[in-house]
């Protein structure tokens, strides 16, 4: 009894490749979410390198050229298309001059970073009060989840709208705006992860793991956490694309990312007045948003098929002595 | 306590706990900020004196919970406010006195509501009919390259944020093709013909997104059922295909549908602020976005816990009509 025992913590501790491998291969399956995936890794990767994308174009995003904006014709940038050519790849901002391209790459940086941050936030705490609350006293899991049920009861961009009124100016925007939405947007994780942790605590691993003198803590780390990975990994992949709308819709209503710092949502507050004009001024914030979005909601589809038991038979991977072949390959490669 | 009329007993009271601790929450978060708190519930365009009154007038001096007793009994029983000179009667339920134009919160949110009460219900509508409909329709026509197409537009729906929604709507439809006017509010009882076309754009793109999530879930809830036992039976005893997606495999959709819809009513409200501040609609969400650039604070909180509370109201409806729906979840 204490030797299967044994060899199921070892087993639940040891390194998640199998899992991992699986998960890897079930999501290389799905062509959407391999593509969904490139177009998201891209993105990233301009993030990164928006210093140097644009010290190769020889501008950054917040230097005012006056000298292309036609003031005469209130603001609209001087030049066909917006101002486009070879020293500024897409053209300039109406009424400022600032540079185009460099304001989208690193609105990327601000969109990508803060959407990231905030769901580790959120998950975080989401999944600390919810594995506290199913593993806690009566009492304990009384007071979490109202304290669950209250959070959730108000809506993250009202919430967020109101804070952002209260905090001084010089509390840097992007960190406020990644705090207020990880603080804040925690309630459903939880509500998940509470669920799923109290039916994992009636499986018969876990409650042997109990009897057999391990601590709350070991339980949860060994025995829950596993199980815990697939409903939680899912939840997240589909808030981070939530968050990057509501940092958008933030620093659109001019509450969120302020200038000169660059935000996608924030280019667009005063867009549809130039689209005229400067039609892309219009169209690349909104386009890198649709993008962007869009790409991260397939991702997270195909990351919920692949960790989805029920998907594996959908897929036509994860069985059979295909499974076998695709694991080879998949060591050697 | 048992059976229906406990289950709804409970949930309300639920909901009560639930909307006091909101309260609470919120005053507290707000009231007990480090800073002067005076001086960022005035607003920063407050003049020396005026933030020295607003002390006065929020009792400063006073611990919090006192304070927060004074809110309470300001929501039930009504607050006096001293002016300096005058005395001015607040009666129940007081939210409290806006300190950029003097009018109470109350006031100034009921003459917002009606807005907002239209663009988020209409929105509804449009986004139940179209988003339901449409999962119906693709997991009618499963496998067809209609269904593809559906789904094909239903994920780009749910990947455009409302305001992008709303900007090429407008600029579309009322720049390019001046189908229609830019929108401007009209009040139901005056017009109802120039209400609805007035709104039908901020209803657009307010509930798109909405209809999208809904298209997915009921398409997916559907094909569960549709793929159930009794279905087959159904199918087996020769009734139509129409009845059997049409009423049977439906009905398996319905309680997840009431469930999306209460848990989209945060998001919905969030929403509505956006469409109302794009299309310069002049409701509650508005009127936050402009409390919170002016920092007004009793405006700002008085709007957050009526919205709270719409919000908490939804929930509560939503879980009794889900009970309704799916009897189950009473014994739960």
């Amino acid at each position: 009894m204490s030797e299967t025992l044994v060899a199921a913590g070892a087993d639940a501790s040891a390194p998640a490749a199998p899992g991992a491998r699986r998960f890897w291969r079930r999501l290389r399956a799905q062509r959407a979410a391999l593509a969904a995936a490139s177009v998201v890794a891209l993105l990233v990767l301009i993030a990164l390198a928006a210093p140097l994308l644009t010290a190769l174009e020889g501008q950054d995003p917040t230097t005012y050229h006056p000298d292309l904006i036609d003031s005469a014709r209130g603001g609209v940038p001087v030049g066909p298309l917006g101002g486009i050519g070879a020293d500024h790849w897409l053209g300039v901002e109406p009424q400022t001059g600032r540079d185009l391209f460099a304001r989208l790459v690193y609105g990327a940086r601000v969109s990508l970073g803060v959407a990231l941050a905030a769901t580790v936030l959120q998950v975080g705490i989401g999944t600390a009060v919810g594995v506290t609350a199913a593993l806690g006293s009566r009492s304990v899991d009384q007071l979490l989840s109202r304290a669950t049920d209250v959070i959730v009861a108000m809506p993250l961009m009202i919430m967020a709208l109101a804070l952002l009124a209260i905090v001084p100016a010089g509390f840097p925007r992007t960190v406020l705006v990644t705090l207020v939405i990880g603080l804040i947007g925690w309630g459903n994780t939880a509500k998940i992860v509470r669920a799923q942790t109290l039916t994992l605590k009636g499986l018969d691993h876990v409650a042997a793991a109990r009897l057999s003198g391990w601590n709350t803590l070991q339980v949860a780390r060994r025995e829950l956490l596993p199980g815990l990975a697939a409903p939680v990994i899912t939840y997240a992949a589909l808030l981070v694309p939530m968050n990057i709308s509501v940092e958008a819709a933030l620093s659109f209503l001019g509450v969120g990312v302020k200038p000169p710092t660059p935000s996608w949502g924030q280019m667009l507050t005063a867009a549809d007045v130039w689209y005229q004009a400067a039609p892309q001024y219009l169209l690349l914030p909104a386009g890198a948003l649709f993008v962007t979005v869009l790409a991260l909601t397939v991702l997270g589809d195909g990351v919920r098929t692949a960790l989805d038991p029920r998907a594996a038979s959908r897929l036509r991977v994860g069985t059979g002595r295909g499974d076998a072949g695709r694991t080879g390959k998949e060591t050697t490669a | 306590m048992s059976g229906f009329g406990g289950f709804l007993l409970r949930r309300a009271l639920g909901a009560v706990i639930t909307l006091f601790v909101v309260s609470v929450i919120v005053y507290v978060v707000f009231y007990a900020t480090p800073g002067d708190v005076a001086q960022i519930t005035c607003g920063p365009r407050c003049s020396p004196e005026q933030v020295h009154q607003v002390a006065r007038q929020l009792n400063l001096d006073d611990p919090l919970h006192l304070r927060y007793w004074h809110f309470l009994q300001g929501l039930f029983i009504g607050q006096d406010f001293s002016t300096g000179t005058s005395v001015e009667h607040c009666t129940a339920p007081c939210l409290g006195q806006s300190y950029q134009s003097g009018r109470q919160v109350l006031d100034i949110i009921a003459t917002k509501l009606p807005v907002s009460l239209s663009l988020v219900l209409g929105a509804m509508v449009v986004w139940l009919v179209l988003g339901v409909g449409t999962g119906v329709l693709s997991a009618w026509r499963r496998g067809r390259l209609s269904e593809r197409v559906l789904t094909a537009v239903t994920l780009a729906g749910t990947a455009t944020p409302v305001f992008v929604i709303g900007l090429v709507l407008m600029i579309v439809v009322c720049g390019e093709l001046q189908l229609l006017p830019f929108p401007q509010y009209v009040n139901l009882t005056d017009d109802p013909e120039q209400w609805a076309w007035n709104l039908l754009l901020p209803w657009l793109s307010l509930a798109l997104i909405e209809a999208a999530a809904f298209a997915r879930l009921t398409r997916a809830a559907m094909l569960e059922t549709l793929a159930e036992d009794h279905i087959r039976t159904f199918r087996a005893y020769g009734v139509g295909e129409r009845a059997v997606v049409g009423r049977h495999a439906l009905r398996g959709a319905l309680a997840p549908v009431i469930a999306l819809n209460a848990n989209n009513v945060g998001s919905a409200v969030g929403g509505a602020v956006l469409t109302e501040t794009l299309f310069g609609l002049p409701g509650i969400g508005q009127e936050l976005v402009h409390a919170v650039k002016v920092v007004d604070l009793p405006v700002v909180v008085g709007m957050v816990l009526v919205i709270g509370f719409f919000v908490v109201l939804a929930n509560a409806v939503a879980d009794v009509l889900y009970a309704v729906a799916d009897r189950r979840v009473v014994l739960a």
